[in-house]
Protein backbone atom coordinates (compact mmCIF):
# COMPACT_ATOMS: atom_id res chain seq x y z
CA UNK A 1 0.00 0.00 0.00
CA UNK A 2 1.25 3.46 -0.82
CA UNK A 3 1.77 5.80 2.10
CA UNK A 4 1.46 9.54 1.65
CA UNK A 5 4.62 11.68 1.88
CA UNK A 6 3.46 13.03 5.22
CA UNK A 7 3.03 9.56 6.68
CA UNK A 8 6.47 8.56 5.44
CA UNK A 9 7.99 11.73 6.88
CA UNK A 10 6.48 11.08 10.34
CA UNK A 11 7.33 7.40 10.11
CA UNK A 12 10.97 8.00 9.21
CA UNK A 13 11.41 10.99 11.50
CA UNK A 14 8.89 10.51 14.26
CA UNK A 15 8.51 13.56 16.50
CA UNK A 16 8.49 13.33 20.27
CA UNK A 17 9.14 9.64 20.73
CA UNK A 18 9.78 8.90 24.36
CA UNK A 19 8.38 8.61 27.80
CA UNK A 20 7.37 11.01 30.58
CA UNK A 21 7.14 10.03 34.23
CA UNK A 22 3.59 8.78 34.59
CA UNK A 23 3.71 9.32 38.36
CA UNK A 24 4.36 13.05 37.84
CA UNK A 25 1.16 14.93 38.86
CA UNK A 26 1.54 17.22 35.83
CA UNK A 27 1.72 14.30 33.37
CA UNK A 28 -1.31 12.66 31.78
CA UNK A 29 -0.91 9.22 30.20
CA UNK A 30 -3.21 7.65 27.62
CA UNK A 31 -2.80 4.03 26.61
CA UNK A 32 -4.99 2.54 23.89
CA UNK A 33 -4.92 -0.43 21.58
CA UNK A 34 -6.63 -1.67 18.44
CA UNK A 35 -7.38 -5.40 18.56
CA UNK A 36 -7.88 -5.51 14.77
CA UNK A 37 -4.22 -4.86 14.05
CA UNK A 38 -2.66 -5.40 17.48
CA UNK A 39 -1.39 -1.81 17.58
CA UNK A 40 -0.54 -0.35 20.98
CA UNK A 41 -0.15 3.38 21.57
CA UNK A 42 1.00 5.36 24.59
CA UNK A 43 0.59 9.12 24.46
CA UNK A 44 1.65 11.41 27.29
CA UNK A 45 1.23 15.12 27.92
CA UNK A 46 2.88 17.42 30.44
CA UNK A 47 0.61 20.25 31.46
CA UNK A 48 1.53 23.53 33.19
CA UNK A 49 -0.55 25.16 35.95
CA UNK A 50 -2.62 27.08 33.38
CA UNK A 51 -3.71 23.89 31.68
CA UNK A 52 -1.42 24.41 28.69
CA UNK A 53 0.35 21.38 27.25
CA UNK A 54 4.06 22.11 27.36
CA UNK A 55 5.37 18.74 26.28
CA UNK A 56 4.09 15.58 24.64
CA UNK A 57 5.66 12.18 24.05
CA UNK A 58 4.49 8.99 22.44
CA UNK A 59 5.46 5.40 21.82
CA UNK A 60 3.53 3.37 19.29
CA UNK A 61 3.91 -0.21 18.19
CA UNK A 62 2.05 -0.52 14.96
CA UNK A 63 1.99 0.29 11.29
CA UNK A 64 3.32 3.43 9.64
CA UNK A 65 -0.07 5.13 9.77
CA UNK A 66 -0.44 4.54 13.51
CA UNK A 67 3.05 5.88 14.18
CA UNK A 68 2.45 8.90 11.95
CA UNK A 69 -0.93 9.61 13.57
CA UNK A 70 0.52 9.65 17.07
CA UNK A 71 3.60 11.61 16.01
CA UNK A 72 1.39 14.25 14.38
CA UNK A 73 -0.86 14.52 17.44
CA UNK A 74 2.09 15.15 19.77
CA UNK A 75 3.14 17.99 17.47
CA UNK A 76 -0.35 19.43 17.36
CA UNK A 77 -1.09 19.41 21.07
CA UNK A 78 2.06 21.20 22.21
CA UNK A 79 1.16 24.75 23.26
CA UNK A 80 -2.56 23.97 23.22
CA UNK A 81 -4.85 24.11 26.23
CA UNK A 82 -6.48 20.87 27.35
CA UNK A 83 -9.79 22.11 25.93
CA UNK A 84 -8.23 22.84 22.57
CA UNK A 85 -6.44 19.51 22.51
CA UNK A 86 -9.62 17.63 23.31
CA UNK A 87 -11.25 19.03 20.17
CA UNK A 88 -8.81 17.15 17.91
CA UNK A 89 -10.77 14.65 15.85
CA UNK A 90 -9.56 11.61 14.00
CA UNK A 91 -10.95 13.15 10.81
CA UNK A 92 -8.43 16.03 11.13
CA UNK A 93 -5.58 13.57 11.55
CA UNK A 94 -6.70 11.38 8.65
CA UNK A 95 -7.05 14.43 6.40
CA UNK A 96 -3.66 15.87 7.29
CA UNK A 97 -1.94 12.54 6.65
CA UNK A 98 -4.13 11.61 3.65
CA UNK A 99 -4.88 8.23 5.21
CA UNK A 100 -6.75 5.75 2.99
CA UNK A 101 -10.07 4.39 4.34
CA UNK A 102 -8.49 1.13 5.57
CA UNK A 103 -6.16 3.16 7.79
CA UNK A 104 -8.73 5.48 9.33
CA UNK A 105 -8.73 3.37 12.48
CA UNK A 106 -5.11 4.43 13.08
CA UNK A 107 -6.28 8.02 13.42
CA UNK A 108 -9.10 6.85 15.72
CA UNK A 109 -6.42 5.32 17.92
CA UNK A 110 -4.56 8.65 18.11
CA UNK A 111 -7.73 10.60 18.93
CA UNK A 112 -8.62 8.11 21.66
CA UNK A 113 -5.07 8.22 23.03
CA UNK A 114 -5.06 11.99 23.46
CA UNK A 115 -8.56 11.82 24.96
CA UNK A 116 -7.36 9.18 27.45
CA UNK A 117 -4.30 11.28 28.36
CA UNK A 118 -6.50 14.34 28.96
CA UNK A 119 -8.87 12.25 31.07
CA UNK A 120 -5.90 11.05 33.14
CA UNK A 121 -4.50 14.53 33.77
CA UNK A 122 -7.96 15.91 34.59
CA UNK A 123 -8.39 13.14 37.13
CA UNK A 124 -5.01 13.97 38.69
CA UNK A 125 -5.72 17.71 38.73
CA UNK A 126 -9.19 17.15 40.14
CA UNK A 127 -7.79 14.93 42.89
CA UNK A 128 -5.08 17.48 43.71
CA UNK A 129 -7.63 20.33 43.94
CA UNK A 130 -9.81 18.55 46.46
CA UNK B 1 -27.34 -28.06 4.81
CA UNK B 2 -28.83 -24.59 4.62
CA UNK B 3 -26.85 -21.44 4.02
CA UNK B 4 -28.76 -19.78 6.85
CA UNK B 5 -27.47 -22.39 9.33
CA UNK B 6 -24.54 -21.41 11.48
CA UNK B 7 -21.20 -23.12 10.97
CA UNK B 8 -21.76 -25.53 13.85
CA UNK B 9 -25.15 -26.55 12.46
CA UNK B 10 -23.72 -27.00 8.99
CA UNK B 11 -21.15 -29.40 10.45
CA UNK B 12 -23.76 -31.12 12.63
CA UNK B 13 -21.99 -30.14 15.84
CA UNK B 14 -23.21 -28.60 19.09
CA UNK B 15 -22.31 -24.91 19.51
CA UNK B 16 -19.26 -25.05 21.76
CA UNK B 17 -15.89 -23.48 22.59
CA UNK B 18 -14.20 -26.85 22.04
CA UNK B 19 -15.77 -28.79 19.17
CA UNK B 20 -14.33 -32.24 18.55
CA UNK B 21 -11.53 -31.99 15.97
CA UNK B 22 -12.18 -35.46 14.58
CA UNK B 23 -15.87 -34.69 14.12
CA UNK B 24 -15.04 -31.45 12.29
CA UNK B 25 -12.74 -33.34 9.97
CA UNK B 26 -15.29 -36.06 9.29
CA UNK B 27 -18.13 -33.64 8.61
CA UNK B 28 -15.86 -31.56 6.40
CA UNK B 29 -14.95 -34.51 4.22
CA UNK B 30 -18.56 -35.64 3.97
CA UNK B 31 -19.85 -32.17 3.04
CA UNK B 32 -17.02 -31.59 0.63
CA UNK B 33 -17.85 -34.80 -1.20
CA UNK B 34 -21.54 -34.01 -1.16
CA UNK B 35 -21.09 -30.56 -2.69
CA UNK B 36 -18.03 -31.07 -4.81
CA UNK B 37 -18.48 -29.01 -8.01
CA UNK B 38 -17.34 -32.02 -10.10
CA UNK B 39 -20.50 -33.82 -9.10
CA UNK B 40 -22.54 -31.06 -10.71
CA UNK B 41 -20.57 -30.76 -13.94
CA UNK B 42 -23.55 -32.12 -15.88
CA UNK B 43 -26.03 -30.07 -13.88
CA UNK B 44 -27.68 -26.75 -14.65
CA UNK B 45 -25.84 -23.45 -14.22
CA UNK B 46 -27.91 -22.86 -11.12
CA UNK B 47 -26.78 -26.18 -9.62
CA UNK B 48 -23.16 -25.50 -10.50
CA UNK B 49 -23.34 -22.05 -8.98
CA UNK B 50 -24.87 -23.46 -5.80
CA UNK B 51 -22.22 -26.18 -5.51
CA UNK B 52 -19.51 -23.51 -5.73
CA UNK B 53 -21.24 -21.37 -3.16
CA UNK B 54 -21.74 -24.25 -0.73
CA UNK B 55 -18.15 -25.39 -1.14
CA UNK B 56 -16.91 -21.94 -0.27
CA UNK B 57 -19.14 -21.77 2.83
CA UNK B 58 -17.96 -25.24 3.90
CA UNK B 59 -14.32 -24.16 3.62
CA UNK B 60 -14.98 -20.96 5.50
CA UNK B 61 -16.80 -22.91 8.21
CA UNK B 62 -13.92 -25.35 8.60
CA UNK B 63 -11.38 -22.54 8.88
CA UNK B 64 -13.48 -20.80 11.51
CA UNK B 65 -14.22 -23.90 13.55
CA UNK B 66 -10.62 -25.15 13.61
CA UNK B 67 -8.94 -21.83 14.51
CA UNK B 68 -9.53 -21.22 18.25
CA UNK B 69 -9.53 -17.41 18.01
CA UNK B 70 -11.65 -17.27 14.87
CA UNK B 71 -14.04 -19.68 16.56
CA UNK B 72 -14.24 -17.53 19.69
CA UNK B 73 -15.03 -14.44 17.62
CA UNK B 74 -17.60 -16.42 15.68
CA UNK B 75 -19.26 -17.68 18.88
CA UNK B 76 -19.64 -14.09 20.04
CA UNK B 77 -21.08 -13.06 16.69
CA UNK B 78 -23.75 -15.75 17.12
CA UNK B 79 -24.84 -13.85 20.21
CA UNK B 80 -24.81 -10.62 18.22
CA UNK B 81 -21.63 -9.41 19.94
CA UNK B 82 -19.10 -7.52 17.86
CA UNK B 83 -15.51 -6.98 19.02
CA UNK B 84 -15.41 -3.45 17.54
CA UNK B 85 -11.81 -4.34 16.90
CA UNK B 86 -11.12 -1.18 14.92
CA UNK B 87 -13.14 1.38 16.83
CA UNK B 88 -13.12 0.41 20.50
CA UNK B 89 -9.58 1.20 21.65
CA UNK B 90 -10.07 1.09 25.40
CA UNK B 91 -8.43 -1.91 27.02
CA UNK B 92 -7.25 -2.80 30.51
CA UNK B 93 -4.20 -0.56 31.14
CA UNK B 94 -2.23 -3.46 32.68
CA UNK B 95 -2.88 -5.51 29.59
CA UNK B 96 -1.70 -2.73 27.27
CA UNK B 97 1.34 -2.14 29.46
CA UNK B 98 2.28 -5.82 29.20
CA UNK B 99 1.74 -5.67 25.42
CA UNK B 100 4.06 -2.65 25.20
CA UNK B 101 6.74 -4.55 27.06
CA UNK B 102 6.40 -7.60 24.83
CA UNK B 103 6.63 -5.37 21.75
CA UNK B 104 9.70 -3.65 23.14
CA UNK B 105 11.35 -7.01 23.60
CA UNK B 106 10.41 -8.05 20.09
CA UNK B 107 12.07 -4.88 18.85
CA UNK B 108 15.26 -5.74 20.75
CA UNK B 109 15.47 -9.26 19.31
CA UNK B 110 17.75 -8.15 16.46
CA UNK B 111 20.40 -6.91 18.87
CA UNK B 112 20.28 -10.00 21.09
CA UNK B 113 23.32 -12.26 21.39
CA UNK B 114 21.13 -15.18 20.29
CA UNK B 115 18.10 -13.76 18.47
CA UNK B 116 16.58 -17.20 17.88
CA UNK B 117 16.66 -17.97 21.59
CA UNK B 118 15.11 -14.54 22.31
CA UNK B 119 12.30 -15.26 19.84
CA UNK B 120 11.71 -18.72 21.31
CA UNK B 121 11.45 -17.29 24.81
CA UNK B 122 8.99 -14.62 23.69
CA UNK B 123 7.00 -17.14 21.71
CA UNK B 124 6.71 -19.44 24.73
CA UNK B 125 5.45 -16.56 26.88
CA UNK B 126 2.94 -15.43 24.29
CA UNK B 127 1.74 -19.03 23.85
CA UNK B 128 1.16 -19.34 27.60
CA UNK B 129 -0.79 -16.05 27.61
CA UNK B 130 -2.86 -17.21 24.65
CA UNK B 131 -3.62 -20.56 26.26
CA UNK B 132 -4.66 -18.87 29.50
CA UNK B 133 -6.80 -16.45 27.55
CA UNK B 134 -8.45 -19.32 25.66
CA UNK B 135 -9.22 -21.13 28.93
CA UNK B 136 -10.63 -18.02 30.59
CA UNK B 137 -12.62 -17.25 27.45
CA UNK B 138 -14.20 -20.71 27.52
CA UNK B 139 -15.11 -20.28 31.20
CA UNK B 140 -16.61 -16.83 30.59
CA UNK B 141 -18.54 -18.12 27.58
CA UNK B 142 -19.92 -21.11 29.43
CA UNK B 143 -20.82 -18.91 32.40
CA UNK B 144 -22.82 -16.62 30.07
CA UNK B 145 -20.44 -13.75 30.81
CA UNK B 146 -20.64 -12.31 27.32
CA UNK B 147 -18.98 -9.00 28.20
CA UNK B 148 -16.07 -10.82 29.82
CA UNK B 149 -15.78 -13.16 26.85
CA UNK B 150 -15.70 -10.17 24.51
CA UNK B 151 -12.87 -8.51 26.48
CA UNK B 152 -10.89 -11.74 26.42
CA UNK B 153 -11.35 -12.27 22.68
CA UNK B 154 -10.15 -8.70 22.14
CA UNK B 155 -7.01 -9.38 24.19
CA UNK B 156 -6.53 -12.68 22.40
CA UNK B 157 -6.32 -10.78 19.10
CA UNK B 158 -3.24 -8.91 20.31
CA UNK B 159 -1.57 -12.15 21.34
CA UNK B 160 -2.38 -13.75 18.01
CA UNK B 161 -0.93 -10.79 16.16
CA UNK B 162 2.21 -10.94 18.28
CA UNK B 163 2.59 -14.63 17.53
CA UNK B 164 2.42 -13.89 13.80
CA UNK B 165 4.97 -11.09 14.16
CA UNK B 166 7.33 -13.42 15.97
CA UNK B 167 7.04 -15.91 13.12
CA UNK B 168 7.69 -13.15 10.58
CA UNK B 169 10.69 -11.94 12.54
CA UNK B 170 12.12 -15.45 12.57
CA UNK B 171 11.61 -15.79 8.82
CA UNK B 172 13.48 -12.52 8.30
CA UNK B 173 16.35 -13.81 10.45
CA UNK B 174 16.42 -16.96 8.33
CA UNK B 175 16.65 -14.82 5.22
CA UNK B 176 19.61 -12.73 6.44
Amino acid sequence: MAYSDKVIDHYENPRNVGVLDKEDPSVGTGMVGAPACGDVMRLQIKVDENGVIEDAKFKTYGCGSAIASSSLVTEWVKGKTLDEASSIRNKDIAEELALPPVKIHCSVLAEDAIAAAIEDINRKRGAAGE
Amino acid sequence: MKLSDNYFEIFGLPVSTAPDAGAIDEAYKRLQREWHPDRFSAGSDEEKRRAMQYTSVINQARQTLTDPLARAIYLLSLKGVDLDAETDTRMRPEFLMAQMELRERLELVDGAADPYAAIDKLRDEVAVHARDTATTFAAAWEGDDTAGARDLAREWQFLDKLRRELDEKEQRLDGD
